[in-house]
């Protein structure tokens, strides 16, 4: 079967599973964004409670693999009373493993910011929130953006482990067609080319283009 | 979803079985074992291809070049998981049978060769230029710049990224239950499917993560330290 045949035979099912994981990404990205902000700013908490349980979560996430995260989510969480469908489990895996790494990120954006701007912000009377929100984090995601655009390759990767629960996206199909047909050659080789192009030719220029319009906002280009 | 708090019998859920934590532990550890040589023979592998994928993107022939750079961008932009599959189900169709653990090895070495040959070209050029004109002007040919000039001041800066990526491999070797090499989580699983009990199991695979992969920071600052020594940098 020559391989225009292949993809004209297969093309739906690989859309679909590109479909589910394009909407797996998405999910853990804007989690993951969520908890890096949470967990970095808990981090830099002087209240040491608050901070040691940033720090827990951090070093567990990323002391463990995202694969062993994903299945005690799935399989032992259940245990605990908390049941998720395998789609939720799937981002809320991805989100919670990328989060600790984006908390890192977080952290070190803040605190490449100029002292001086912490300052600045006091002697105008902002409060430490409004300084915070206006001030710092605006100026901390221009710094943080370029190691986001490799975490975010990071997330779209770690997609491909939801298949192991079941989610079928493009990973999950490419193993049933590869089990059904044994053309493996065809059918990994066109999902390894679906996954090149989501990051090389969208992902990776969407986070460039994000990079200059965030500086653009903040008037340093 | 929360409704089991409003419940007065959630406790017993919580069955943790010390006796069976006991029993799986021997499998565990042998499993363990095997993680560790996986992720060892892999880094091994990487750091070969690594260094041979950085210095051929510095070569003067713009399509070795130009390939290189494209195959590094293309292996680390897609999942390891698909690159295992595809390396073990591939050979067979053209008649090279590889066994579960050479094809996971060949995969997890080549995906991190490509982040590694990264880290390499990095540590290559911090060496300062004037570095490369001095061994010039002393005549040396290209092989011995490298080796005796280039290559000893670049991997002292690149050790912190090298040691990232071996505690990195460690914990991708997981992935490599999915073609059958019996490491932890393939174990786990096994535990799992026989048994029906996946607390102990699963929790006891993060421990042993954890307790492995957390003190590694500190073991590669270490390193870097005595190594720097060594050159007396």
């Amino acid at each position: 079967m020559s391989f225009f045949e292949f993809v004209s035979v297969y093309w739906p099912r690989l859309l679909t599973g590109t479909g589910i994981t394009v909407a797996q990404f998405f999910l853990s990205a804007i989690f993951a964004v969520l908890l890096s902000l949470a967990f970095g700013l808990m981090k830099m908490s002087s209240n040491r409670a608050v901070k040691g349980f940033a720090v827990t979560y951090i070093e567990i996430f990323r002391g463990t693999s995202l694969l062993v995260q994903l299945y005690w989510i799935f399989f032992v969480l259940p245990l605990f009373g908390v049941t998720l469908e395998k789609f939720t489990a799937g981002y809320v895996a991805i989100a919670m493993n990328t989060g600790a790494y984006g908390a890192e990120l977080v952290r070190g954006g803040i605190l490449a910011v100029p002292k001086g701007q912490w300052e600045a912000a006091t002697a105008i009377n902002m409060s430490p929130a409004k300084r915070m929100w206006r001030i710092i984090l605006p100026q901390a995601l221009v710094n943080m953006l370029p190691p986001w655009g490799n975490l975010m390759i990071e997330v779209l990767k770690g997609t491909a482990l939801v298949s192991l629960i079941s989610v079928a996206d493009l990973m999950f199909q490419a193993k049933q067609i590869n089990a059904s047909t044994y053309l493996s050659a065809q059918i990994f080789g066109t999902a390894l080319i679906i996954y090149y192009i989501l990051a090389r030719f969208m992902l990776t220029p969407f986070m460039r283009w994000l990079e200059a319009f965030m500086s653009r906002k903040l008037g340093k280009a | 979803m929360f409704d089991w708090l409003f419940t007065d019998d959630w406790f017993p859920k919580f069955d943790w079985r010390w006796d069976f934590a006991w029993e799986i532990l021997p499998r565990l550890l042998e499993a363990t074992l095997n993680t560790l040589i996986a992720a060892a023979a892999g880094y091994l592998i990487a750091l070969v291809v690594g260094l041979f994928l950085a210095l051929a993107q510095r070569t003067n022939y713009r399509t070795v070049t130009f390939a290189v750079r494209e195959f590094v961008e293309f292996v680390r932009s897609t999942p390891l998981l698909l690159q295992i599959f595809f390396i073990f189900y591939v050979g067979p169709q053209f008649g090279v049978t590889l066994s579960p653990w050479v094809s996971g090895m060949i995969a997890i070495g080549l995906h991190y060769s490509c982040y590694l040959s990264e880290v390499y070209r990095g540590g290559i050029e911090s060496v300062p230029k004037g570095q490369w004109e001095a061994a010039t002007a002393l005549n040396m040919s290209t092989l011995q710049t490298y080796k005796r000039v280039v290559i000893p001041q670049a991997i002292p800066p690149a050790i912190a990224g090298l040691g990232n990526y071996l505690v990195g491999i460690f914990k991708d070797t997981p992935m490599l239950s999915v073609i059958g090499v019996a490491e932890l989580i393939h174990t786990a699983n096994a535990i799992g499917s026989e048994t029906w009990r996946y607390l102990e199991a699963y929790t006891m695979v993060g421990i042993i993560f954890l307790v492995l992969s957390l003190p590694a920071a500190g073991l590669i600052r270490a390193f870097e330290g005595f190594v720097r020594r060594k050159l007396g940098m």
